[in-house]
């Protein structure tokens, strides 16, 4: 099988979803550029107080 | 450098330099009002006039402007000075009677009253104002006018737009001359008004350069291009000159940056929807009424009010709250976003529950709601909680808030359901507010041709639920759909799987192999240890005298080497703390600055870079613990870092290099169950490059999707099953085991053996990774004539008439649904999910088969969450009729011979109806197989509903606590065909993180148990929460799989015998550590 892909993905957004998905991606072995609009990572998760169920900080 | 004397002793600066600055850095007060670190000194208030004595001379110079030059004395303390000073305060004091900082200092000179003719004003005409003016590049303002008619203005004394309202101004005025609405009504012409903070939701304001927020990654500032003045006006610039570390760069530009990519994800997120567009609730006008995302920071301690509940009008704690549900959601009347927001139900109680904790006094919550949506695992039960907890849930759409005139409060009118009108008055109203696509999204979607649907999300199809119109890009989280924290979590995965698929012959191609130097051998020298005392900028270096605690540490037993950082954990001091390791032969280092739990792997990594084992290390965390707690008492902090420091050089003398061997991981994967969910992710991991053994007990793949008909978005399900089938039957790399049960199951992550047993034989297969998707079942119903009469049908039974093209169906003219049969009562306190939208998909194919014939959905709360709330909204254009139902009210069935009679009470005519049905559909609950076995073998548990337990359900939703085992489908939770698909590719995309790895680290920080100290108790294995400690029944006695354990040390603290020693945490540290912090 000829090895014409590359090995690296382009994650957009660094919220939860961006931040779970890169960090898979990186732990599978391919290489991330994640890139985020906002000057920090994070995302509205990052606002919340407490999440359901456990009320746990949602830092 | 020039040495000179100040009060008597040697002193040194730099060339140029003025007195004031070398007194300050000498600790020497000298006061100044005109005085800025980020100007140009000019002499101006004169208070810091000191005594200047050369050559038998003395002269009086300002301290702020006068530079130091070789030889000179200095004397800022003698009679002469303070009479100076005096007088010059007794003439500001006649200027500014009550400008506070003016009579602090005249209270300092035991000054009362001033011989000089008051003037009462509020300017000492210092110039601070103009200078910073002058030096944001505007000069707005100057001192006009000469002698006693001068003053700080505007030119013509007019309003000008000169002023670009940055206030700076009034953040420099020593007397509080120049105010925010002073700046408003006589300065400038434009706005003023402050920067909104987006991480507070506007309640607060920031910075033009700032940090989001305390706990921000990268925690460094960022510079606010559109509100700095620089890139207004060329001028400031004056965070360049207080960087230390001369890191601001203002010459920067946008630049593009082009890389090439195999894949791309995209995960933009969402907006919180703004309610300003809607008049009628006052958003704008009333400070009380909040968005939930606002209410969020209120609550939060981090927040505006540092997690005080309090109103934002007069911050007093509200005792009453109101929540008005779908604010910007289920709404084609006011906005364009007719779609279900999927989450706000389940925070809305969420917010009731904390702000009822938060609150001191027992807090009235309502909320208002059309349908309480809690759909996901466990909701409901926090919603019946939260009814138990007292907080009201009144189904009514309010369509106006009003204020009250006079008060702070508002006003809400509502119809109950039994038509009566009531006005209620509440402290606070919190809207809930849908989400939101940015429109920014939708223009980059267009670029990229990527198709979107009428509200913005990406066009998927329920088989390929992250997949997006393009090739290659993929897409997950709320761009998809509406969908809550869990749920954008195992997409993220899933989107990470299938953005690889197609990868796989590329892994590892891109990324760095970290090359290591060899581990230096430690074991035959005494201690010597390194201890680095972090400034941290100013976080402790403000408080704690670090200095001191340097010095002292140098004291202490073993220590070889000390220094100080001004940021320990920079680049450029990892890698001098490296070389200094290695030149000074040091063999433990302990790092005094902040928390483990942030940076500890960053310095054993330095540690590693060393050639020293990462385990003789240790954090002495000074700020955390220190700095920032006792912050307004610097000298007992500094006592107090010491003694940290000290306790951690008594532990680091004990220190001894821990081991972690490497397990290599068996490259396959073993997924139980032959369903959608576990066809997909055997089918995901063999396009990840692994082989999957695939077991079945039944004899056919397919499970539950092979008597279903068509998704809510009326896709052919008997078709996808069966080309899924037929993509795992014909790769190679999956072997299916039908007819298979399993048997027993040995080992760990990277290492299972799994006994598979079939009527004919058993076999062990080895396997890294494990996923279980065993699903769940349809329940039967034993109430509403199931079973006795055959016009009573389930969803399974009636899809089964739909697939075959059943005469029934077409001969029926009165179809009847009853929603949530077996679901959200006693016995299964749950929402089963998928009925709802079961019940009116199939509602709406009745309707198209035969427009006239009469269906009814009994229903509780309709929960057709995200954009299924479009097909609830084309039943009802269809004419199908909605009736809800309360559950001390179920309908009642009586057979009437081919067909049965429904009676029930609908609530808004209040009257009990009865309708003739030719069809009744009951919405049967989805229920758990309830395999104990399986759970057992695999050590996962099941949680009281019978549904398999995740790691943790809101960040790790595929995962079990116990590592290697992944989980997926209806066995975590009932959920439809698109959610089943994402979560086994989400599971994949787990298990391959650990088929990517060539082995797994074993050992280091894990408890070890000493046979002959055992007593055979079990206690450590009670406690253990990872099941990582076995039982030898023929030693009898405990031992440890270092594999599963996770070094949390129950174990330990449990044993009467002290049998288990924690490494890196044994008894002799810990006991040498507690006994250096008494030894103080």
């Amino acid at each position: 099988m000829t090895n014409d892909v590359i090995g690296s993905v382009l994650v957009l957004g660094g919220g939860i979803a961006g931040m779970q998905s890169a960090l898979d991606l990186a732990n599978a072995g391919y290489y991330v550029y994640l890139v985020e609009k906002s000057p920090s990572i994070g995302g509205v998760m990052a606002q919340l107080d407490k999440t359901f169920p456990t009320n746990d900080c949602a830092m | 450098m020039i040495t000179f004397k100040l009060n008597g002793k040697k002193v040194k600066g730099e060339e140029g330099q003025y007195i004031l600055q070398v007194a300050e850095n000498y600790g020497v007060e000298i006061p100044t009002l005109c005085h800025h670190k980020a100007l140009e000194p000019a002499g101006m208030c004169r208070l810091c006039t000191v005594e200047m004595h050369y050559g038998g001379r003395v002269r009086y110079v300002t301290a702020c402007n006068y530079p130091i030059w070789e030889g000179m004395e200095i004397k800022t303390d003698t009679e002469t000075v303070h009479e100076g000073r005096k007088l010059n305060v007794e003439l500001l004091l006649a200027r500014c009677p009550d400008v506070p900082i003016i009579k602090e200092l005249a209270a300092q000179y035991n000054l009362k009253k001033t011989r000089f003719k008051i003037k009462d004003d509020t300017c000492i005409l210092c110039g601070l104002c103009t200078r910073i003016c002058d030096r944001m590049g505007n000069s707005a303002i100057s001192l006009t006018g000469r002698g006693v008619e001068m003053k700080v203005d505007t030119p013509f004394h007019i309003q000008t737009d000169v002023c670009m309202a940055c206030s700076a101004c009034a953040f420099v005025c020593p007397t509080g001359h120049i105010t925010i609405d002073k700046i408003r009504e006589h300065i400038t012409t434009h706005a003023v008004k402050k920067i909104p903070s987006e991480y507070d939701a506007g309640l607060k304001g920031r910075k033009p350069i700032y940090v989001p927020y305390a706990q921000a990654v990268p925690n460094i500032p960022a510079i606010d291009r559109t509100k700095c003045v620089h890139f207004k006006t060329d001028g400031c610039k004056i965070c360049a000159d207080f960087c230390p570390v001369d890191a601001i760069d203002h010459s920067q530009k946008e630049e593009i940056i082009e890389f090439d990519v195999g894949s791309i994800v995209l995960a933009p997120g969402f907006e919180a929807f703004d309610p300003s567009r809607f008049d009628t609730y006052a958003y704008t006008s009333l400070p009380n009424v909040v968005t939930s995302l606002e209410f969020e920071r209120i609550l939060s301690a981090t927040g505006p009010f540092s997690g005080h509940l309090v109103r934002p009008s007069d911050h007093k704690e509200p005792k009453k709250i109101g929540w008005l549900q779908c604010v910007g959601s289920r709404d084609l009347n006011r906005c364009d976003n007719a779609y279900c927001s999927s989450v706000c139900c389940m925070y809305a109680i969420k917010q009731t529950v904390i702000a009822t904790e938060h609150s001191n006094e027992l807090l009235d919550c309502a909320v208002f709601y059309m349908d309480m949506r809690t759909h996901g695992k466990d909701f409901d039960k926090y919603y019946e909680n939260a009814k138990k907890k007292g907080v009201r849930f009144v189904r009514s759409r309010i369509h106006t808030i009003d204020p009250v005139p006079g008060t702070d409060e508002v006003s809400v009118r509502y119809i109950e359901e039994d038509g009566t009108i009531k006005e209620e008055i509440f402290d606070m109203f919190v809207l809930s507010v849908g989400l939101e696509i940015h429109q920014d999204i939708a223009d980059l979607s267009k670029r990229i041709s990527v198709d979107l649907d009428e509200y913005l999300f990406t066009k998927t199809d329920s088989f390929h639920p992250v997949a997006t119109s393009v090739e290659g890009i993929y897409a997950c989280g709320a761009f998809t759909g509406p969908k809550d924290i869990p749920q954008s979590v195992m997409e993220a995965s899933a989107s990470a799987c299938a953005a690889t698929e197609h990868l796989a012959s590329a892994r590892n191609t891109q990324t760095k192999i970290l090359e290591l130097p060899p581990e230096r051998d430690v074991s035959e020298e005494s201690p010597k240890i390194g201890i680095f005392v972090c400034n941290c900028g100013i976080n402790i270096g403000g408080v704690v005298n670090v200095p001191e605690v340097a010095k002292y540490a140098k004291t202490l037993p073993n220590v070889a080497y000390v220094e100080e950082n001004l940021f320990s954990c920079s680049q450029d001091t990892q890698e001098k703390m490296t070389d200094i390791i290695t030149q000074k032969g040091l063999n433990r280092v302990v790092v005094a600055a902040c928390t483990p739990k942030t940076h500890e792997p960053l310095f054993q990594e330095t540690l590693i870079n060393a050639g020293l084992n990462k385990y003789l290390f240790e954090m002495a965390n000074i700020r955390n613990h220190d700095s920032w707690v006792h912050a307004n008492d610097p000298d007992a902090a500094t006592e107090k870092a010491k003694d940290l420091v000290r306790m951690a050089v008594a532990k680091t003398n004990l220190l001894a290099p821990l081991k972690q061997t490497d397990l290599p991981v068996s490259h396959s994967a073993m997924v139980i169950g032959g369903g959608i969910a576990g066809m997909t992710a055997a089918v995901s991991l063999a396009h990840q490059g692994y082989p999957v053994d695939l077991v079945e007990k039944s004899d056919t793949l397919g499970g539950n999707a092979l008597m279903l008909g068509k998704t809510h978005k009326d896709e052919d399900i008997g078709t996808f099953v069966k080309g899924l089938i037929k993509a795992v039957e014909s790769d190679d790399r999956i072997t299916v085991h039908a007819g298979t049960t399993i048997s027993n199951v040995d080992g760990f992550i990277g290492n299972f053996k799994t006994e598979l047993r079939n009527s004919e034989s058993t076999k062990t297969i080895e396997h890294g990774v494990a996923v279980i998707a065993t699903g769940a079942k349809e329940y039967k119903p034993d109430e509403y004539l199931y079973g006795e009469h055959k016009a009573v049908m389930t969803h399974l039974e009636l899809d089964d008439l739909f697939k075959n093209n059943d005469s029934r169906i077409d001969q029926t003219e009165n179809v009847v649904f009853i929603q949530c049969v077996g679901s959200r009562d006693d016995a299964r306190p749950y929402c089963s999910k998928v009925c709802c939208t079961h019940s009116v998909k199939n509602a709406i194919d009745f309707k198209k088969k035969n427009p006239n014939v009469n269906v009814l959905i009994l229903y509780r709360d309709l929960r057709t969450y995200g954009k299924k709330e479009d097909l609830y909204r084309e039943a009802r254009a269809a004419g199908v009729i909605f009736s809800s139902y309360s559950v001390d009210q179920k309908p009642e069935v009586k057979p009437d011979g081919d067909q049965v009679i429904v009676e029930f009470t609908d609530r808004i005519l209040n009257r009990k109806l009865a309708v003739k049905a030719d069809i009744l559909c009951l919405a049967s609950a989805i229920v758990s197989h309830w395999d104990h076995s399986l759970a057992q073998l695999f050590k996962v548990p099941l949680d009281s509903d019978g549904w398999l337990l995740e790691a943790h359900q809101k960040l790790r939703p595929v995962d079990f606590a116990n590592d290697g085992i992944f989980l997926c489908g209806m066995a975590h939770y009932p959920k439809p065909i698109e959610e089943s698909i994402a979560q086994a590719q989400a599971a994949a995309a787990r298990a391959t993180t650990v088929l990517a790895l060539e082995s797994i680290k074993v050992g280091g920080i894990v408890s070890d148990i000493r046979a002959e100290l055992c007593s055979g108790c079990l206690g450590c294995i009670n406690v253990c929460p990872y099941n990582a400690i076995d039982f030898d029944n023929q030693k009898f006695v405990a031992e440890v799989n270092a594999a599963l354990c996770k070094g949390c040390g129950a174990c330990a603290a449990v044993c009467p015998s002290e049998a288990p020693t924690l490494m890196g945490f044994n008894n002799n540290q810990l006991y040498a550590q507690i006994k250096s912090a008494l030894s103080a």
